[in-house]
């Protein structure tokens, strides 16, 4: 049964202080899917991919990830489950005192005994799998654009061929083309790796073009979750706004 | 999740055929085993590769194969055998990596040495000159903000009297009252010899009131607040807050540099007074407990035989003190560049250059004063 769901949510309640940004919460995602998960600004999608990877503590309900309980493991066991996710943050969050290949090899060094001489191979070839040019290895993050920056921290998040990919807000900020190639960039590496992916985005285009299922956030909790035609049916006002606003309606044109 | 199988390979030659055949889990975790072997692996002719008993396999073991199969043949070759996902990731991976490798030039020791030097020199002087430039930019905004006080940020200048004055205050006179105990007891020590402890006191009155007072200060500033202002205005510099306020209309040189200019000017002469009258304190302590000069004599004596002079030679020094402090810190928080490292190395330029111009400026005062006659 857990083989099925990579992540179970139940019943999940996060809080800052007294601020209740989750109650009731409970979502399923299914092993090699690309669910989306949307909602309006401020409704904890952040908080939510924080709580699953256990950058947040819950503050009640279970998160089970790889069948797992996160608060329950020990240290080693945890560094296991580590091992087999990649988070790619908002703005990166690569290091910046490190170069973009040595951002790409800081996971392979912690966690593999791979040689340094095969490390730079394999961190050079996940730079160039992430749509980068050779020569961005060298760089430093603060030389790069934004969107080499994400593609970057997404050659970071892949560096360990991870099952299951966090991707907060991937094409924020990018221009509509390149926001286009890191969607079908997205789409190629699931499909080659057979990865799940947890994707957090405001944009609609984003969700049309590699989506399978969409996670609706709101009041507290999963409001639907299905595909999009199943989403553009449901009764809710912030739904309906969404698909139907002229966004919405433009990326459904194509 | 089973544990991995370890990775084995075997190559067959036969007359125009080459197979290699790869067999249990290669991946990111157990690649690493055959990668020393595979990479001596040679041969010529077309390559196949068979792919029927390999377990897992992720980017990395693809990565390893597509390498070797390069490395055996130029043509590429045929896959056989059957696998989940072995064609496409191979496949995936061959074509990113289909890439000519950049060359780097190469540099001889000598010349990369001598390009250092060059290079090294002409920062000196670039640097050098940006310093005197900054001077001047910071005079002339700092002197018409003065001759014009309602433009002036008054919010921001209270702000910095109060973090880098008032919670300094403490550390300085904590320092400095040690700084006299210390130097009381080293000069009675010497002047004991000579039966003439009472000295003790023109020496802490000559010493506190001339240099250590006013030194002290200016060094526990360009540790203390020299650093907070570059890592303030680093980070501003780091995070775009500084070209945000550009684009404004607001003067980064306005807006955070004279008012930290000015207040620092405005509190360390206060912050040295303080020093100075904690050093003589410690000095004070020292001649009570240990020496037997009375609190009463210490200060009676100090009055008659120390010159006022004296006060106001360290006193003069202090305004200086505080404004290079303040200009350097203000200088390199504003040259910080884009990375967390370039906010490390200029904050600890900025501390650095600091002590280093507090000692050379009270040296040119002690000349100075020397040839005046005071």
């Amino acid at each position: 049964m857990t083989d099925d769901f990579i992540i179970r949510i139940r019943d999940l309640k996060t809080a800052y202080g007294s601020h209740v940004v989750h109650e009731h919460l409970d979502l399923d995602i299914r092993r090699g899917e690309i669910i989306g998960i949307i909602g309006p600004s401020g409704c904890g999608k952040s908080v939510l991919l924080r709580a699953i990877t256990g950058l947040k503590e819950p503050a009640a309900g279970s998160i089970e990830v790889f069948g797992k309980r996160l608060e329950t493991l020990d240290a080693e066991e945890r560094a296991a489950v580590e091992r087999s996710w990649g988070v790619m943050f908002q703005d990166g969050a690569l290091f910046s005192n490190l170069t973009v290949r040595e951002n790409v090899m800081v996971p392979m060094k912690e966690h593999t005994e791979l040689s340094p001489q095969l490390c730079r191979e394999l961190a050079d070839m996940k730079i160039l799998m992430a749509g980068l040019h050779a020569d961005a290895g060298p760089k430093f993050p603060s030389d790069l654009s934004g969107g080499m920056r994400k593609r970057a921290a997404l050659a970071r998040a892949l560096a360990l061929d991870p099952e299951l990919l966090f991707l907060d807000e991937p094409t924020a900020g990018l221009d509509p083309i390149t926001a286009a190639n890191f969607d079908a960039l997205i789409r190629d590496l699931q499909r080659a790796l057979g990865l799940t992916v947890f994707l957090v985005t405001h944009d609609v285009d984003t969700l049309h073009a590699t989506c399978d299922r969409i996670a609706v956030l709101g009041e507290k909790r999963v409001l639907a979750v299905g595909t999009i035609d199943e989403l553009r049916a449901f009764d809710h006002p912030w739904v309906q706004e969404y698909f139907g606003g002229p966004r919405g309606r433009a990326a459904a044109g194509h | 999740m089973a544990n991995p199988n370890t990775p084995e390979f075997a190559l067959e030659t036969s007359d125009e055929q080459t197979v290699l055949r790869v067999s249990g889990d290669w991946t990111v975790r157990t690649v690493q085993i055959v990668d020393e072997d595979l990479r001596a692996l040679e041969s010529g002719a077309g390559v196949t590769l068979d792919v029927s008993g390999l377990g897992q396999l992720d980017t990395a073991g693809a990565f390893v194969i597509d390498r070797t199969l390069r490395q055996l043949s130029d043509a590429p070759a045929d896959i056989v055998g059957d696998h989940r996902n072995a064609e496409n990731l191979i496949g995936q991976v061959h074509a990113v990596t289909d890439v000519d490798e950049p060359k780097r030039p190469a540099h001889g020791g000598l010349v990369d040495m001598l390009e250092r030097t060059g290079r090294g020199f002409m920062n000196m002087l670039s640097e050098s000159r940006d310093m005197l430039a900054f001077l001047g930019e910071t005079l002339v905004t700092t002197f018409r903000l003065v001759l014009t006080p309602w433009k002036l940020r008054w919010t921001s200048i209270v702000s910095v009297l109060e973090e880098a004055g008032l919670d300094a205050m403490p550390i300085i006179a904590f320092l400095s009252f040690f700084v006299g105990m210390v130097v009381a007891f080293i000069g009675a020590t010497t002047l004991r010899d000579l039966g003439s402890e009472v000295f003790v006191v023109e020496l802490i009155g000559f010493a506190m009131l001339r240099e250590l007072g006013v030194m002290m200060t200016g060094i526990v500033l360009a540790g203390r607040t020299n650093s907070s202002f570059t890592a303030q205005i680093g980070t501003m510099k780091m995070r775009q807050e500084i070209d945000a306020m550009q684009t404004l209309g607001l003067k980064p040189m306005d807006v955070l540099v004279a008012p930290r200019i000015l207040a620092m000017v405005v509190a360390t002469p206060v912050l040295a007074f303080v020093g100075t009258i904690a050093g003589i304190a410690g000095g004070v302590m020292v001649g009570w407990m240990a020496l037997d000069i009375n609190p009463a004599l210490f200060l009676d004596r100090l009055q008659s035989n120390v010159p006022l002079d004296q006060f106001w030679v360290g006193m003069s020094k202090a305004p200086v003190f505080g404004f290079v402090v303040a200009l350097i810190a203000c200088r390199q928080g504003l040259n910080v560049g884009g990375s967390v490292q370039s906010l490390g190395s200029k904050t600890t330029t900025s501390v650095v250059q600091a002590i280093f111009s507090i000692i050379v400026i009270d040296a040119l005062f002690a000349i100075f004063y020397m040839e005046m006659g005071i």
